[in-house]
């Protein structure tokens, strides 16, 4: 009773976390791009800096109306944000933050954490085909077109470092992780970076939301609350990438003045930083960009990578 | 191996009978219902359900390779693949060919063989699963020491599939 009283307290914790950490992004992509592109709407609300445009605009979803066109396929359109939501929060609980500070340990926790990204995108191929809609289709389409280029760097790259530890569980990972492996896996860590940017499709990525070209893509339907949920997903995918790259490739907890969950933390905010400095600073890829950089810069990389780790594994 | 009797099913195997149920169910819809696109993601659902059966014979990590595998990239695939050529929303009178019987006998013919297959096999044999773990090592140890010869035949296999869709693709554009 005490097991399942423990598992449903570690559940509430991380559904807490997986509620709160993407708006705290949010929040942060608001005032670090107001900064970065001099806008002052984002700075007007609630008075000092804007504190309550977050909540201002919570407000603002959840009292449109939720429209589903007519020729709308009705139960794959409702299915749609859940779908596309609930592999994050399944993925989150997966990862520790600090020693034992996991929601459920695996024994092969980064198999387990990839497996189940991966099925979000069916959430977004429902969207784009249900809402008949052609801009929603296209968008779909170039969605899965990006993540099928994407996917196989991300893997590869998280592979390097699997082998590198001699382990597929974070702990594991993260104990037997030193810093000069900063240097080690630094490509594969970078190829890792971006490929889950393009996953996520946060700019320069965002081919198939392109506002310019086909409206917002597979979510151009949809209103209120469910859009919101749409949003949500993004901004959690961001959580669970700086979350992975920070425990993954830059030593999770560990750190000097002692090994802490706040480590954790604090190099899953730089790295949350980093993605918005990104989208202001990079004009988006096209589809020939997009798809050079992945099968002939990200591939050849992550199997370099995958050779040097293999070497160095062996000989040591 | 121990004996049991089938007659007092614990946890596991109810939860093992409602999983495969819901995927023999939701295959039925797969191959029943009108909607292309709606076949597509019922095939999610008995795909998903085959892994939780996976999961509760603590085969952890083949499951989480069936939701990499045929979740993440077999459904997807088979979704982009309609949604460039033809996923109209509603039902299509075509879905059903010309060749259901044979698919049918087809069909009948495959579970046949593997039923006969995994009873001769298997028959009364009882595994015990409690307290050992298909972990990825154990399934690595297993995979390249006592099944490399099928692991590799099967790798020719895609390799061949590789190179056929890319002699299909060429002569397309030759065309």
């Amino acid at each position: 009773m005490t097991d399942l009283l423990e598992a449903a307290m570690r559940l509430m914790v991380v559904f807490v976390a997986f509620l709160t950490l993407p708006l705290l992004v949010g929040q942060l992509e608001h005032k670090v791009m107001a900064h970065m592109q001099a806008r002052v709407g984002p700075m007007y609300a609630g008075g000092f800096h804007g504190w309550a445009q977050l909540i201002a605009d919570g407000v603002k979803f959840s009292q449109k109306e939720a429209i589903v066109p007519d020729a709308a396929d009705r139960i794959i359109f409702g299915l749609a944000p859940a779908l596309a939501l609930l592999p994050y929060f399944i993925a989150m609980v997966a990862i520790p933050i600090g020693p034992g500070l996991a929601g459920q340990e695996l024994d092969a926790g980064v198999f387990f954490v990839l497996a189940v990204m991966g099925v979000g995108v069916i959430g977004t191929l429902m969207a784009g085909w249900a809402s008949a809609n052609k801009y929603s289709v296209l968008g779909a389409v170039r969605q899965v077109s990006q993540l099928m280029a994407y996917e196989l760097p991300f893997v590869l790259a998280a592979v390097s470092i699997v082998m590198a530890a001699g382990s597929l569980g974070f702990t594991d990972i993260v104990d037997a992780w030193q810093p000069w492996w900063l240097i080690w896996q630094l490509p594969a860590g970078v190829v890792f970076f971006v490929a889950g940017l393009a996953e996520l499709n946060r700019p320069p990525f965002d081919m198939p939301v392109a506002d310019a070209e086909i409206i917002f893509g597979p979510y151009t339907e949809y209103t209120g609350l469910r859009f919101a949920l749409f949003l949500l997903a993004e901004y959690a995918g961001i959580v669970l990438l700086c979350l992975l790259t920070s425990v993954l490739f830059l030593g999770g907890w560990n750190g000097p003045f002692g090994d802490s969950w706040l480590w954790t933390f604090a190099k899953a905010g730089v790295l949350a930083f980093v993605v918005i400095w990104l989208r202001v600073s990079y004009p988006r890829l096209r589809a020939d960009q997009l798809q050079k950089l992945a099968w002939q810069v990200l591939i050849p990389v992550a199997l370099a990578q995958l050779l040097l780790t293999g070497v160095v594994v062996l000989a040591w | 191996m121990s004996e049991r009797s089938l007659l007092s099913p614990t946890g596991v195997d109810i939860a093992f009978t409602l999983l495969g149920l819901v995927a023999v169910a939701a295959a039925l819809m797969v191959v029943t219902t009108k909607q292309i696109v709606h076949a597509a993601l019922w095939l999610v659902v008995s795909l998903g359900a085959v892994a939780g059966c996976y999961l509760v014979l603590t085969a952890e990590f083949v499951a989480w390779m069936q939701v990499l595998i045929y979740l993440g990239a077999v459904v997807v695939l088979l979704l982009f693949g309609m949604m460039l050529t033809r996923a109209p929303i509603g039902p299509s009178e075509e879905l059903t060919g010309a060749n259901r019987v044979v698919s049918l006998f087809a069909a009948l013919a495959i579970t046949a063989v593997l039923g006969v297959l995994i009873v001769d096999a298997f028959a009364t044999t009882m595994i015990d699963i409690d307290g050992q773990k298909s972990t990825a090592s154990v399934m690595g140890a297993s995979l390249f020491r006592y099944w490399v010869l099928p692991f590799e035949a099967l790798s020719v296999l895609l390799l061949s599939a590789l190179v056929g869709a890319i002699a299909l693709s060429q002569s397309d554009e030759e065309a």
